[in-house]
């Protein structure tokens, strides 16, 4: 790994304007050499795609949802309707959009390159990955429109296997074919970390990101197949009506949202794991500083996976589960808080006399270090059993995890895309466009989560469709805000589109940033590297303060503008 | 471009059976919390309704059981001998113990269906025609709801088994394993192995629990 600007890189810009006519993008051009590709760069473009795709699909569900809570008895649509609207956000939210989004996009694009490898080590099952989460996803999207469904992402029994009008079991189905494509993932992640690295590429030498993809991976292949048993004994129940978890046929209610929750709590840590690593990236690059605290970092990140199995009850303190368990996940539930804020610090760390370039990666990435902040430190008012019984339920809780998951997850999502873009595509987009988006991103979100917080304090539970009237101004500046949200969304596709088509051609290294990613051409030939990297340095490896300091003092002008 | 890719990002063959054998590995702990969720739902309800659970398994069939429990062990060796022979490089040898492995292996699937065909015949398939109306029918029910999902995924993991099974002995009678070169066998035997090891879980669950009482 050399240096951020030192000459080398220059000659490896040189060389990559004059041939990067020959890469990964243009070396087939036939509809089949898309559709049957192995090549994990490719593979990552077809899951850019189906992301995009659903991501705006669920988005809209959410837009419609608040302009329905413009007035307090419902603006636009039915009591029924607004019950299907907010179950098919949830569950393309989730499972189609932010349980892959990081891993299968910027992770299945960068980890081969950052390990120096030529691709992961199942490139087979890394397309079949694919297929199986466009099916999972077909198959979804055909119930949720069909008929839709009305039970809330979590189907809940009995309320789905018995009383439920719409289509739980083909939903079920299609969210149980999309748990073997993250399955499938993280085992090819798991397996190319181990397998893959490049000569001196050594576990501590690894990018954070890479070892967030691990614990993230850990979790897809250890919690994912338990979902799938549940959703099986769901449909099984639903079919048969049979009651493995109906109290009126002697089932247990409460043994279905342990075994969901098994899941879904570690899956929550599925869609941040990814995010963290993300923006552990971008800080150290754009504070031109090496990241504090490295092994702190990395360890948090396994920290973090190992707690997140253990803390699933916290879901269930007001569903009648004993008191003393309670007490524990309530315990295990606030250390998790721990390895998360040992992350803030060690990111306000790098930042900490950095030369700090407020590039557009950069703007999604400080706005995340904040928005993260919040929801973490409101998660620890949940985690508390007393705060818990008046909060659970209510737009508290919507507030809370979409703090983490949108204003988190969705903007390290869309910071990586702008940080690893020009690598992806070989173009830059333009800059001043993705300030803005990036700006309006935080001061959106915040306008229309902020306010849910206090709806929650004051008592409006979530899912209902009308409310009392003296709860409307904070709900309408609430749908306020999802409509800044809402361009702030749509803006990028425009300009990352505009840029594809008539954006500068990118160098290898546009943002001087150390890293195996950034020492091959943009877009990145074939086989990712025309000779092996051996790898010599630690991750991160920028010039200390004092060095650029006593650098610039000597030249007498300042460092170029990554 | 798809063959070049499969293997190019490996260094030696090894290095890349050595990767595969991980993702076999891997692929099995997914099974282990897949078929773990089942048991742990199947112990809880066994819990809360002792009574239903109990009449419910003096309504199975031990003896056809029992054979299949044998059956399945016995075709778990033979795999076993067959890749110590290939280790060797007796293919002749490796062909007998993985044909011998494959009968063994229907011959458990005939039975088991056998054993569904009666246990339909005698309408213990959970529904509105269910024959227990013992203490606890509701418990004899989702007893029988995990015996029919338990072993209907047992069954397709068997088939699926048996697919890969063909596979290498097709491949093996091709020529195309040595003493050096068997990861085939190898990573399919695991996996052979470890349908083998739900069923000695399920054994139990399904037969012997409970049923002395």
């Amino acid at each position: 790994m050399s240096h951020a600007l030192d000459a080398t890189a220059g000659e490896i810009e040189a060389a990559t304007v004059r041939d990067n006519r020959d890469n990964y993008l243009t070396d087939e051009w036939t509809v089949w050499s898309w559709l049957a590709t192995t090549d994990h760069k490719r593979i990552a473009l077809l899951y850019f795609a189906s992301i995009t795709f659903f991501f705006f699909l669920g988005g809209a569900a959410a837009a419609l949802m608040r302009f329905n809570l413009l007035t307090p008895t419902g603006a636009i649509v039915s009591p029924e309707t607004y019950n299907r609207l907010f179950t098919l956000h949830g569950v393309v939210m989730v499972w189609f959009f932010l349980v892959p989004a990081v891993p299968v996009t910027i992770g299945n694009f960068v980890t081969p390159l950052m390990i120096g490898a030529r691709d992961l080590a199942f490139p087979k099952v890394n397309l079949l990955s694919w297929y199986l989460f466009i099916t999972g996803g077909a198959i979804t999207l055909w119930a949720l429109f069909m008929g839709g469904l009305d039970t809330g992402w979590t189907l809940y029994t009995p309320l789905s296997s018995a009383y439920a009008k719409g289509y739980v079991v083909p939903v079920a189905v299609g969210i149980f074919i999309s748990g073997f494509s993250s399955i499938a993932t993280g085992l090819n992640f798991i397996v190319t970390i181990h397998r893959l690295r490049a000569p001196g590429m050594t576990w501590y030498r690894m990018p954070v990101f890479l070892w967030s993809l691990y614990s993230t991976s850990v979790i897809y292949v250890l919690a994912t197949p338990v979902l799938a048993m549940t959703l099986l004994l769901l449909a099984f129940e639903t079919v048969f009506r049979v009651g493995v978890f109906d109290p009126a046929l002697g089932g247990d209610p409460i043994l279905f949202q342990h075994l969901f929750w098994f899941y879904s709590h570690p899956a929550v840590y599925i869609m941040i794991l990814p995010g963290l690593g993300v923006v552990s990236e971008i800080i150290p690059v754009f504070a031109r500083k090496r990241l504090f605290g490295y092994k702190f970092v990395v360890w948090c990140s396994v920290m973090i996976a190992v707690i997140s199995f253990f803390v699933w009850g916290h879901h269930m303190f007001v569903a009648g589960t004993s008191i003393y368990s309670a007490i524990v996940f309530s315990l295990l539930s606030f250390m998790v808080a721990v390895p998360s804020a040992i992350k803030v610090f060690n990111w306000i760390g790098t930042l900490h006399k950095g030369f700090i370039h407020f590039d557009a990666p950069m703007i999604y990435a400080l706005g995340f270090v904040g928005l993260f902040t919040m929801g973490g430190l409101t998660g620890l008012f949940l985690a508390t059993l007393a705060a818990d019984v008046p909060l659970h339920d209510t737009y508290f809780v919507v507030a809370h995890f979409h703090y983490i998951m949108v204003g988190g997850m969705v903007s390290a999502f869309f910071g990586g895309l702008h940080y690893w873009w020009p690598k992806i595509t070989g173009r830059m987009y333009p800059e001043m466009w993705g300030r803005v988006a990036a700006a309006m991103i935080f001061f959106g979100f915040n306008l229309t989560f902020f306010p849910q917080f206090i709806l929650g304090y004051l008592g409006m539970p979530r899912r209902y469709h009308s409310y009392p009237p003296e709860f409307q101004v904070l709900n309408v500046l609430s749908s306020a805000g999802s409509t800044i949200l809402a361009v702030a969304y749509l803006m990028p596709l425009f300009y990352f589109a505009w840029s594809l088509l008539a954006g500068a051609r990118a160098p290898a290294n546009p943002w001087g940033a150390t890293g195996l990613e950034w020492q091959t051409p943009s877009p990145p030939p074939v086989q990712n590297f025309t000779s092996t990297p051996v790898v010599t340095e630690d991750p991160y490896s920028y010039p200390s303060p004092e060095a650029i300091q006593m650098e610039q003092a000597e030249t007498g002008e300042a460092r170029p503008n990554g | 471009m798809a063959d070049i890719h499969s293997t190019f990002q490996y260094s030696t063959p090894a290095h890349r059976s050595g990767s595969s054998l991980d993702g076999m590995w891997l692929f099995l702990a997914t099974e282990v919390l897949f078929f773990g969720a089942l048991f742990l739902a199947w112990t809880v309800s066994r819990h809360y309704h002792a009574a239903g659970f109990a009449e419910a398994a003096r309504h199975t069939e031990i003896s056809l059981g029992t054979i299949n429990t044998v059956l399945l062990v016995t075709s778990s060796l033979a795999y076993a001998a067959g890749l110590a022979f290939i280790e060797q490089g007796d293919t002749r040898r490796l062909l007998q113990c993985l044909s011998l492995t494959g009968l063994l292996g229907i011959a458990f699937v005939c039975l088991k269906l056998l054993e569904w065909h009666d246990d339909f015949y005698e309408h213990l398939f959970p529904g509105s025609g269910f024959a227990l109306h013992g203490p606890d029918p509701g418990g004899a029910q989702i007893f029988f709801s995990f015996y029919f999902v338990g072993t209907g995924l047992h069954i397709l993991h068997m088939l699926a088994g048996l697919g890969l099974l063909a596979w290498v002995i097709l491949r093996a009678w091709r020529g195309a394993f040595s003493s050096r070169s068997h990861l085939a066998v190898e990573a399919v035997g695991l996996y052979w192995s470890f349908v083998d090891v739900v069923w000695l879980v399920l054994y139990p669950l399904i037969y012997v629990v409970g049923r002395p009482g």
